[in-house]
């Protein structure tokens, strides 16, 4: 059997290969099968699967690709991540994709769509439109006419047709994947020394851009050599991680924040693979509904959901006292303003609730840690000085 | 440069509009109107009124206190209390006006919201930004109406069926608790045949651009022409009468082959038209306005005035529809086109009206604009062979505002018309 540390090196590699190599590979053993990217946060990745395709989350270059030509399309005041995806666009990192999908997050996904349409890339391209109305008949309705509408262009391409059965097992397929990245996450919660912050980051990855059947035997793998380490316990803060749910912060910067004295027992990064709280019922006969019962109704808080009936605020502080966390680092990418929108409700939230946080801002391709560690680090030796 | 101002009968019927507005604002307490809070994209103002109710709307508020040099005080105080720099400077602005009292651009109080209608049309930021009000307003109701992205180019029947539900449930029953009235449908048919008739108007007062000269600036004065539209009068009789007045007067103009008006005069020779992609600044307006009628250019068409609504395509309400046509003109703003009817619409407004250049002043502020504006550039310019120029400043943040970097850049791009020309 593989090692613990084999194994989160293969993650590693998957998670930033930006060739997509073993999804492609995988499209190559069948002529039936379809690559389709989406962008970040989520998208419900069960119903390629049962159309016989493969969805592959695309996160940006983050630190591992240049940008040239990209820095052409967007302002300087734009984040960094779009820059990222249309370069690896540009410079054919997508070649073999068949469709694209961009879920409603912010107004710089919603125009990069139009951009990858002017581009002429895939065979299709499609701005998911998540419904802002939680009623079933309303915005559910309405969510899986989206839903159809991306399996109408995947059946364009290789005239698989859905049955309620096939999306039944993927859904089960997917609330597996789901259950065992919550089990990581518990035992980082219960045991945060047995494996680091970016090592997970690198696991749960891996699943963005390879089969759910293969990242369910890998999440399996780590959880059973998990169970058997014990590891030392060290003398850190524990932390929660938010507003890092889209442009992703670079490795570099979550090994710092660890080294600078801190668990971080829970965050947003990939926050689509988690996006679904629980399981979606597998015995459906409208398995559509239940995808879409579940978004509206079992959906974790974000800053690109509408929130009003459930206060995102008091979400995370509830979240925040689950994982028993001392302090919390809010980390966004700069120039995000749904992430940095938000900040001054959660941080009064915190304020008026003493919990303890810090603030900054990074970009995909930050190099230099140095300033973000000192900080963390006063953040940590505050919090254990007062405790 | 002509200096004769005198004052149009339009604009003197448009300030009535408007302080009229204002004055029932701050009256509305007393006389007991409900005040709801919304946006200018998406402005389905005829269902306010139908239900007696007075609209405000934030962003018009924000670049007022823009153009009256009050932001920056107000964008400073908002971020005192955590707001991010990076973020649209609309929401601050306002922000600190509120926790400044909530003191309006014309120095009186703006009513407290009964109600706010975030008609989340073409921009998240609005989202964010009334979620924000709600926590300063937590026991005020929020009725949101999510518009769709035309993102497969058009308006589908789900499209319109999601938003008219939305209406039916969510937007209606909330404005009648709030109102103590009843949806009355045949009200609102009667302010959707103003709107249809306004539609009508502001499509012909746009489309005299294509006069030589220009009778009118597209952008800058353009914004006065839709101010009455976006600022709470779509589907009153006044708005009817006010845009008949303007479009007879332009029309004269047309006749006596006049120029556009500018703060200094009538234009006297035009030398160059543009089309103008992007919000213009407002803390700067006169300067900024300065820098192109001082160089005899106008603009013929811009997109910022069409941010209301987009009537270029044909798009009308229909009043024997009237939900369906309030989801649909919603749909129709400008920034809930996506990129490729953008390109299309600036493209058509660049032939029409015989453009020399096209020119985008990005908005930093803006994603909802800005995010793709260089390849809609970089589009148009390959497309139609046709000069392009780039600006960059911000709405309400005079710190963003550089004179002398957009001077220079405009200077280079009006060179490049020139020679353009020559050939
Ligand atoms: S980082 Fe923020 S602003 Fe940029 S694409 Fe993601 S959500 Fe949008
Ligand atoms: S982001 Fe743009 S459209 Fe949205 S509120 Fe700000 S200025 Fe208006």
């Amino acid at each position: 059997m593989e090692s613990l540390n084999e194994i989160i090196s293969k993650c590693e590699d998957l998670s930033f290969d930006l060739n997509f190599t073993r999804a492609k590979e995988w499209k190559s053993q069948d002529q039936s099968r379809v690559l389709v990217g989406y962008m970040p946060i989520y998208f419900p990745r069960e119903i390629i699967h049962a159309a016989n395709g493969l969805a592959i989350g695309i996160m940006g270059g983050g630190d591992k690709k240049l940008i040239v030509k990209g820095d052409a399309y967007y302002q300087s005041y734009i984040c960094h991540m779009p820059r990222g995806i249309i370069e690896l666009a540009l410079d054919n990192h997508f070649e073999g994709f068949d469709g694209f999908i961009f879920p409603s997050i912010c107004d710089v996904i919603r125009n990069l769509s139009g951009m990858f349409k002017l581009l002429n890339k895939g065979k299709f391209v499609k701005y998911l439109d998540y419904p802002q109305n939680f009623k079933s008949h309303i915005g559910g309705t309405f969510y899986i006419q989206e839903m159809e509408h991306v399996l109408a262009e995947v059946k364009k391409i290789n005239n698989v047709e859905i049955t309620p059965e096939r999306l039944n097992h993927s859904i089960s397929l997917f609330n597996k994947n789901r259950k065992l990245t919550e089990e990581i996450y518990s035992i980082r919660d219960a045991a945060p020394w047995k494996i680091t912050a970016a090592d997970v980051y690198h696991i749960v990855r891996a699943g963005l851009v390879i089969p759910v059947e293969e990242h369910n035997e890998i999440l399996e793998k780590v959880i059973s050599l998990l169970n058997q380490e014990s590891g030392e316990p060290l003398d850190k803060i524990r932390v929660l991680v938010i507003g890092a749910f889209c442009e992703q912060p670079p490795v570099g910067l979550i090994r710092a924040i660890e080294l600078a004295g801190c668990y971080i027992v829970e965050d947003d990064f990939l926050l689509g693979t988690r996006w679904i709280q629980g399981d979606i019922p597998t015995d459906s006969n409208d398995p559509f509904r239940a995808l879409s019962h579940s978004y509206l109704n079992n959906s974790t808080f974000s800053s690109s959901v509408y929130d009003v009936d459930n206060p995102k605020e008091a979400r995370l502080l509830k979240l925040a006292s689950e994982r028993k966390v001392d302090g919390i680092i809010f980390a966004a990418p700069s120039f995000c303003d749904p992430a940095l929108l938000d900040h001054p409700i959660l941080q009064q939230a915190c304020i008026e609730n003493n919990m303890r946080y810090i603030s900054f801002l990074y970009s995909e391709n930050t190099g230099q840690f140095k300033v973000i560690k000192e900080q963390v680090g006063t953040f940590s030796d505050s919090i254990k000085l007062w405790d | 440069m002509s200096k004769d101002i005198a004052k149009e009968k339009s604009m003197i019927i448009q300030k009535e509009m408007i302080s009229r507005l204002f004055k029932d604002l701050s009256t509305a307490k007393e006389t007991g109107k409900k005040v709801v809070y919304t946006f200018v994209p998406g402005n389905i103002s005829e269902l306010i009124l139908s239900f007696g109710m007075l609209p405000v709307y934030p962003e018009i508020n924000a670049l007022q206190s823009g153009m009256r040099k009050k932001s920056a005080d107000f964008i400073r105080d908002a971020e005192k209390i955590g707001h991010s720099e990076d973020v649209c400077t609309y929401v601050k602005c306002d922000v600190g006006m509120m926790i400044n009292g909530n003191i309006g651009p014309n120095g009186e109080k703006i009513p407290e919201p009964d109600l706010f209608l975030l008609s989340y049309t073409g921009c998240f930021t609005f989202m964010k930004w009334f979620e924000t009000l709600k926590r300063l307003y937590p026991d005020v109701p929020v009725a949101l109406l999510h518009t769709p992205y035309q993102e497969n180019h058009k308006v589908t029947p789900e499209m319109t069926a999601y938003m008219v539900k939305q209406l039916k449930e969510e937007v209606i029953p909330k404005m009648e608790k709030v109102s103590g009235n009843k949806y009355d449908e045949e009200k609102l048919k009667a302010c959707l045949r103003n709107s249809s008739k306004v539609e009508d108007y502001i499509m012909k007062i746009f489309d005299t651009t294509k006069n030589v000269p220009s009778p009118i600036d597209a952008y800058f004065a353009g914004v006065y022409y839709i101010g009455p539209i976006n600022n709470g009068f779509r589907g009153s009789d006044e708005a009817v009468n006010y845009y008949h007045e303007l479009y007879n007067e332009i029309l004269e103009r047309v006749n006596l082959g006049l120029g556009p008006i500018t703060p200094e005069g009538v234009m006297e020779k035009e030398r160059f038209r543009l089309v103008v992609e992007g919000p213009p600044n407002w803390t700067h307006f006169r300067e900024f306005w300065k820098l192109f009628y001082d160089m005899g250019a106008v603009i013929v068409a811009s997109s910022y005035t069409k941010v209301g609504g987009v009537y270029d395509m044909g798009f009308r309400v229909n009043p024997e529809k009237p939900l369906e046509s309030l989801a649909e003109y919603c749909m129709n703003c400008y920034t809930n086109l996506n990129l490729e009817q953008r390109v299309e619409l600036l493209s058509k407004c660049i032939t029409d009206y015989k453009a020399d250049g096209f020119l985008v002043n990005s908005i930093k502020s803006c994603n909802s604009f800005s995010a793709g504006q260089l390849m809609i550039m970089q589009q148009l310019e390959r497309q139609l062979e046709i000069p392009v120029g780039f600006i960059e400043s911000d709405l309400v943040d005079p710190r963003y505002f550089s004179y002398s970097n957009i001077k220079n850049r405009l200077e280079s791009f009006f060179q490049m018309l020139d020679q353009r020309k020559m050939y």
